[in-house]
């Protein structure tokens, strides 16, 4: 990692300088109790000891720095990351003290009770939510240990950053222009290099041989289903590296949802998916680690596996088992 | 008893009501009719080609033809639409899209303004600022078709406006979301999703601005010259219909006042063609 050293491991470097002096003042402590031939013999040993003392803080000390150090390393590899994020909304706030890494080439999935904040957090990943009048934002959001809330373009952001939402919204316009939209915004104009852009992403969404002879036809008058595989493969169009999908199945019949499922899973290989669901199989079916949102906190966040069988909040467990939400 | 008086109060309403709707239609049909009735003979004499293709208009001579002034009153119309549609339209974008609410409380009731000014005070805006304007820049006499362009064209912005800024208004904003989400900037998303989604409201709100100008009278009638002859240049003066039809009617009679009538009723014809087409657009809109 070429990047400067991020806060966390800047931290740990302060407090290992502190944790010495401390070490080197039990020390000297010590040795003045000595040359000062104090009296009680007493006096020394106690001297001693808490240099001893010391020592072993130290030991454990620097037990804990390579827990923090792991833990660094996780943030540093995780594609998106949140440090003590709290989000407002005017006087309300939407979220408090969010942490969470996202790791890369996976699947995370977003579930909780309906206002917990889910939808709220995936939309500071692409910065939707500057559209919301009176947001406001306190933490730290990073994609690859950047700020996105810092001095990166939006635009820019949002191509890396996909998007696909509730209610499948392709343009008013042809197939085709749906998804040469993306690229042509970045600045692709070749007619050859578009038609392979909408080709592959196409095929990437499983849609190409659905829609090859359609390419010039209307996008909205497609099927449900049809429509939000073609939102997909209008974001996947863009070129992003992360691909976070806003309850993409909820407005779609059971079929269409199977398919958008199975595309996600494979998706995943590719790109970082996050994904916000209300429906709990889905999640435990697509996902390999979830979050569970309550009340604007995460609870937890782990494992699929580890929270729908033994989760370690017994709200976790609560909502799982379906006795609330 | 109680029953039976609110029974009749409301079927008073009714008929109040729908005599009011009524008066209405036979409003538009009397005109209609009357104007078939007085203008029809004179066309028909004539030839309604001959009418509407012969360039002479000579009352003295009782030759009666209108082309010029057909011509003429296409000519005032389009250059309007050159003036006004590009200026309509980017307004209209700038307050759907783009202004802070405050400029938005600002500057729409000053275009609603636009539109409550009657046209005679239109037209006395074109001859004591527009035409000496013209007459300074260009060396030319000044009244003429630009003259009358840029007067109507200022005279159908609160059109083009008001029904564009509506259609615009109207996009589903998830539409800009999906752009916004590709990475695409507000200029990009409104000029190459938003409008496109509002362009059969955008093209509704240029017919009527046609309907608009095309049968302007008051303001033209100033401003145009009202030199009976086919256009030579948009610094000279031309005839429209409408003028023709107010300048000539104090004195006409016969078969001279027949003949201005037969105008009107081709007037006429291209003001419901116009509607036409734009009934025809709104239910296309509508899906």
């Amino acid at each position: 990692m070429s990047e400067p050293a991020p806060p966390v491991l800047e931290k740990q470097r302060v407090r290992q300088v502190n944790l010495m002096s401390f070490v080197e003042q039990a020390v000297q402590v010590a040795e003045i109790a000595e040359t000062l031939q104090v009296a009680e013999t007493l006096q020394a040993v106690e001297a001693l000891q808490v240099a001893e003392t010391a020592e072993t803080v130290q030991v454990a000390e620097i037990a804990d720095a390579t827990e923090i150090a792991k833990a660094a390393e996780t943030v540093v590899s995780a594609k998106l990351h949140t440090e003590n994020l709290d989000l407002f909304y005017g006087n309300f706030q939407a979220l408090h003290k969010v942490n969470l890494a996202i790791p890369p080439l996976s699947i995370t999935a977003f579930i909780g009770p309906s206002g917990c904040g889910k939808t709220t957090l995936l939309k500071t990943f692409n910065r939707m939510n500057d559209l919301v009048e009176g947001c406001r934002i306190e933490g730290d959001v990073l994609l690859d240990g950047d700020e996105i809330y810092g001095n990166m373009d939006v635009n820019h952001l949002r191509k890396r950053v996909g998007m696909v939402f509730q209610k499948p919204n392709p343009f008013p316009m042809s197939v085709y222009d749906n998804i040469a939209f993306g690229p042509r915004t970045h600045g692709i104009r070749r007619k050859g290099d578009l038609d392979e852009i909408v080709e592959r992403s196409l095929r990437d969404a499983a849609l190409f041989d659905e829609l090859k002879d359609r390419l010039r036809h209307n996008a909205l008058g497609l099927s449900g289903g049809q429509q939000q595989r073609l939102c997909i493969a209008r974001a996947l169009a863009a070129g992003p590296e992360v691909l976070l999908m806003d309850e993409p199945t909820s407005a779609l019949d059971p079929a269409s949802t199977a398919h958008i499922e199975e595309l996600a899973i494979k998706l995943a290989e590719r790109y970082t998916i996050v994904i916000v669901t209300h429906n709990m199989q889905q999640a435990a079916r697509i996902s390999d680690r979830t979050a569970f949102f309550l009340l604007g906190e995460i609870v937890e966040c782990d494992t699929t596996a580890k929270i729908f069988s033994k989760p370690g909040d017994s709200r976790t467990e609560d909502y799982i088992r379906g006795r609330f939400g | 008893m109680q029953k039976s008086a609110g029974a009749l109060r409301e079927r008073l309403a009714f008929i109040a009501f729908a005599t009011a709707a009524t008066l209405c239609v036979v409003a538009v049909l009397l005109i209609c009719a009357f104007l078939l009735i007085n203008g029809l003979p004179t066309l028909l004499r004539e030839g309604p080609f001959a009418f509407i293709g012969n360039t002479t208009w000579q009352p003295a001579t009782d030759t009666y033809g209108i082309f010029s002034m057909v011509v003429g009153s296409l000519y005032v119309t389009a250059g309007a639409l050159v003036l006004g549609v590009p200026l309509g339209l980017l307004t209209a974008i700038y307050l759907s899209r783009f202004a802070k609410a405050r400029t938005k409380r600002l500057l729409q009731p000053a275009v609603e303004l636009l539109a409550g000014i009657p046209s005679v005070v239109y037209g006395f805006f074109g001859l004591v600022v527009i035409v000496p304007l013209i007459r300074q820049l260009f060396k030319v006499q000044g009244m003429g078709i630009l003259a009358a362009s840029i007067v109507l064209g200022i005279m159908i912005l609160p059109t083009i406006i008001a029904v564009s800024k509506a259609a615009l208004d109207a996009v589903p904003s998830s539409y800009y979301e999906g752009a916004l989400a590709l990475g695409a900037s507000h200029e990009r998303c409104v000029f190459s999703i938003i409008v496109p989604a509002a362009l059969s409201g955008v093209v509704a709100s240029v017919i009527l601005g046609v309907g608009r100008a095309i049968g302007e009278t008051m303001a033209v009638v100033m401003v145009v010259g009202n030199q009976v002859r086919m256009p030579v240049g948009i610094f000279e003066g031309v005839r429209t219909m409408t003028a023709n039809i107010v300048l000539e009617m104090g004195y006409a009679a016969d078969l001279h006042r027949q003949a201005l009538i037969a105008t009107a009723l081709v007037l006429l014809i291209f003001i419901l063609v116009i509607n036409l087409l734009f009934s025809l657009l709104r239910k296309k809109a509508r899906g």
